[in-house]
C-alpha cells in the first residue's frame, strides 16, 4: 500500500488529490492537508465582493466530501517538509500544525511514499507597509476578495461609499494591484468593472471617481505579457481592447506603478520612469504580491535545506530550467513539463505553488531599481490540468514501478480558457471570454506573437457572462464529486 | 455622431482608443446574436481545452 499526501485542497490539490483516490482505490492511501474546513469557488469572490452572491454560494464543507471520496482529510497547515525521513527512519514525512477547533495547534508527522506540494499563494500584505497589519494579514486600510471572507467585507465597505454617493458625497474608488511585483491583474480587472456595473445599477455612477492602477506596462498585459487576437481581418493587441473597455466605462489608469505604502485613503507609488505620486482613495482594493506558504524542508540530519527546495519566492523547485539568463533568451522549454522536483522524484508541486523560471511579461524596472513587473499567473485552468497531469504521474509510479509513465503539462505547450466578468446580470451582463494558446509564448514555434493567432481570441458580451455562470455551477459540481463529475474539463 | 457614451474627450488617456458604437453595444447584449456568440465561444473554447489535456 502506498501513501500519497497532499498539501493543499484548492483548486489544483483537490483535483490531483480527487483524480488519484479514484484511479488508486481503496488500496492506496490519500491525505489531504489543508487549512480550511471549506473549499472555495475563489473566481466567484469577485461577485460576493459586490452583493451578487453570498459566501455560501462559493463555498462547501470538505470533509463530508472527502469522507464520501475515502480520503483521509486533515484540517491543518503543513510546516514542513523531510524528504529524506529521519537518521535513524528513512521514511519522507511532513510536519502538520492542525487549524480545526478540536484539534487547534496539535502537530503530526505525517509519512508519505508521495508528495504533492498544491498549496497555492501566500497572500503577501505585508510586503508593502500599510497594506498589511504586520501580522500577515490584510491591513485596515483596503480590501481585498482574494478569499470570501475578504470579499464578504469588501462588498460592505462598498455598500458604504455606495451610500455615501446617494446622498451625494463624491467617493474615489481605486482597484488594481498593491505591489510592484503583483500577478492575478485579472480578478482585479473583474472587480473593477463589476463595481462600475454595480454603480451604474444603483444609480450612483455619477458620484463615483474610478480608476485602476497596476504594475502591468501596458493595459491588457495580465502578467501574459498580454496577447494578439484576430479581430476584424486585423491581428491586434490585448492593450486596444483593455484600453477600449476602460474608455467605455470611464475608468481612468495609473500603469506601471509600484505601490510602496498605504495609508488610510491613500497610496503612494513610483512609476517604470522612476517618478513618484500619490492617490487618494475612498475604497481600495488592491492585489497583494503572492509568495510561496513558507514551508521549510529538512534532510535527515535536520539540517535546513529550504533552499535547495525552494526558490527564493518560497515556491517549489520542480524540473524548470532556472538558470538566469535575459529576456531575449527565454524560451518555452524553459518551463516545467512534469513538476517533479528534481532532488526528490517523489515529491511534486502543482498550481500556484510551483516556482517559475523566470516571468512571462517583458521585466522592467524604474531607474531607481526597482522592478516594476507583473509575475506570471497560474490561473484555473493551468492549475487543475497541472493537478491532474501530477496525479497521473504518481499513479503510474505506484502501479507500474520503474516503468511509470511521467505525464507532461507544460505551459508553453498548453492553452487556458479564462472568462473576466465585467457585470453580473442575466441580460445586461458582460465578461471577457478569452483563450490563449499556448499560456506562455513560444517565439520558436510562432515567431510573430509568441500564440497561435487561430486559437488566442477574446470577445466581450453578455454570452461570456453566462459561460461565466455556467462555470461557476459546473466547477463546484465537479468539486463536490456529483454525479460524472470526471466529465467536466479542468 | 451624437453618442454620450463616447467618452473620447473624459480624459486625455481615452483619446487615441477605439470605443464601441451604439451598434456594438446593442450586439454585446442582444439576446438571440449572444446566443450565437455562445454556442461560438464554447466551440472555442472546447478546442482549446481539448489541445490542453
Ligand atoms: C479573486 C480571484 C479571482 C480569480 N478569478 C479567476 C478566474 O476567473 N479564472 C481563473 O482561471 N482563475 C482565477 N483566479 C485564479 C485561481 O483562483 C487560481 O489560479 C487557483 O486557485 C490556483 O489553484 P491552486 O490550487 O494553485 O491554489 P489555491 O486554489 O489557492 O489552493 C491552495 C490551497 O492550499 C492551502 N494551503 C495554504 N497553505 C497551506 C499549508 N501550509 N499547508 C496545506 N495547505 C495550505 C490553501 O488554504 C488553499 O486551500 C482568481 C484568483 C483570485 C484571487
Amino acid at each position: 500500500m502506498a501513501r500519497v499526501v497532499v498539501m493543499g485542497g484548492g483548486v489544483s490539490g483537490h483535483t490531483a488529490a480527487t483524480f488519484m483516490k479514484k484511479w488508486l482505490g481503496k488500496e492506496h492511501d490519500v491525505v489531504v492537508v489543508t487549512p480550511n474546513s471549506q473549499w472555495n469557488w475563489i473566481p466567484s469572490n469577485i461577485w460576493v465582493g459586490v452583493g451578487q452572491m453570498q459566501k455560501k454560494d462559493v463555498v462547501f464543507p470538505l470533509a463530508p466530501i472527502y469522507k464520501k471520496a475515502g480520503i483521509d482529510y486533515r484540517q491543518a497547515k503543513a510546516v514542513s517538509i523531510h524528504p529524506e525521513g529521519k537518521e535513524t527512519d528513512p521514511t519522507p514525512y511532513i510536519t502538520i500544525e492542525y487549524t480545526s477547533e478540536d484539534k487547534k495547534g496539535q502537530t503530526e508527522e505525517i509519512s508519505y511514499d508521495y508528495l504533492v506540494n498544491a498549496t497555492g499563494p501566500k497572500l503577501n500584505f505585508d510586503a508593502t507597509p500599510g497594506l498589511g497589519d504586520g501580522n500577515g494579514q490584510i491591513g485596515n486600510h483596503t480590501v481585498s476578495v482574494c478569499t470570501a471572507d475578504h470579499a464578504v467585507h469588501a462588498n460592505l465597505e462598498l455598500k458604504k461609499i455606495f451610500e455615501k454617493a446617494k446622498k451625494g458625497e463624491r467617493q474615489k474608488i481605486l482597484v488594481g494591484t498593491g505591489h510592484g511585483m503583483c500577478t492575478c491583474q485579472g480578478a482585479a480587472f473583474e472587480y473593477i468593472f463589476n463595481i462600475e456595473h454595480e454603480a451604474n445599477k444603483a444609480g450612483v455612477r455619477d458620484m463615483l471617481d474610478i480608476k485602476w492602477i497596476s504594475n502591468e506596462s501596458f493595459l491588457g498585459d495580465f502578467g501574459m505579457g498580454g496577447m494578439h487576437m484576430k479581430v476584424g481581418g486585423y491581428v491586434v493587441s490585448s492593450k486596444l481592447f483593455a484600453e477600449s473597455l476602460h474608455a467605455e466605462r470611464n475608468v481612468p489608469w495609473i500603469i506601471g506603478a509600484h505601490v510602496n505604502k498605504v495609508e488610510e485613503g491613500k497610496v503612494h507609488y513610483e512609476l517604470l520612469d522612476g517618478t513618484t505620486g500619490t492617490e487618494e482613495f475612498d475604497f481600495a482594493m488592491l492585489i497583494p504580491p503572492f509568495g510561496g506558504v513558507g514551508l521549510k524542508a529538512y534532510d535527515k540530519n535536520g539540517e535546513d535545506i529550504t533552499e535547495k527546495i525552494f526558490a527564493p519566492n518560497g515556491f517549489m523547485k520542480v524540473d524548470a530550467d532556472y538558470t538566469a539568463k535575459p529576456y531575449e533568451e527565454w524560451k518555452a522549454s524553459d518551463w516545467p513539463r512534469t513538476y517533479q522536483n528534481p532532488d526528490y522524484k517523489n515529491m511534486f508541486a502543482a498550481g500556484i505553488a510551483f516556482a517559475p523560471p523566470h516571468l512571462i511579461s517583458k521585466p522592467a524596472t524604474s531607474p531607481n531599481g526597482t522592478p516594476i513587473n507583473p509575475t506570471p499567473p497560474r490561473t484555473g485552468m493551468p492549475a487543475g490540468i497541472i493537478g491532474k497531469a501530477v496525479a497521473h504521474s504518481i499513479c503510474s509510479m505506484i502501479k507500474d514501478g520503474e516503468n511509470a509513465h511521467i505525464h507532461e503539462a507544460s505551459m508553453a505547450e498548453m492553452g487556458a480558457a479564462c472568462v473576466a466578468s465585467a457585470g453580473k446580470g442575466l441580460f445586461d451582463g458582460q465578461a471577457a471570454a478569452m483563450t490563449v494558446y499556448p499560456v506562455v509564448p513560444d517565439y520558436d514555434k510562432y515567431p510573430a506573437t509568441g500564440r497561435d493567432p487561430e486559437y488566442t481570441y477574446g470577445e466581450i458580451g453578455l454570452a461570456g457572462h453566462w459561460i461565466k455562470h455556467i462555470l461557476h455551477h459546473m466547477f463546484i459540481y465537479k468539486a463536490k464529486l456529483k454525479p460524472g463529475w470526471t466529465l467536466i474539463p479542468e | 455622431m451624437n453618442d454620450p457614451l463616447l467618452n473620447f474627450r473624459k480624459n486625455p488617456q481615452f483619446t487615441n482608443t477605439m470605443i464601441p458604437d451604439r451598434f456594438v453595444r446593442f450586439m454585446r447584449k442582444c439576446v438571440i446574436w449572444q446566443f450565437i456568440r455562445f454556442t461560438v465561444i464554447n466551440i472555442k473554447m472546447l478546442i482549446v481545452v481539448s489541445k490542453s489535456h
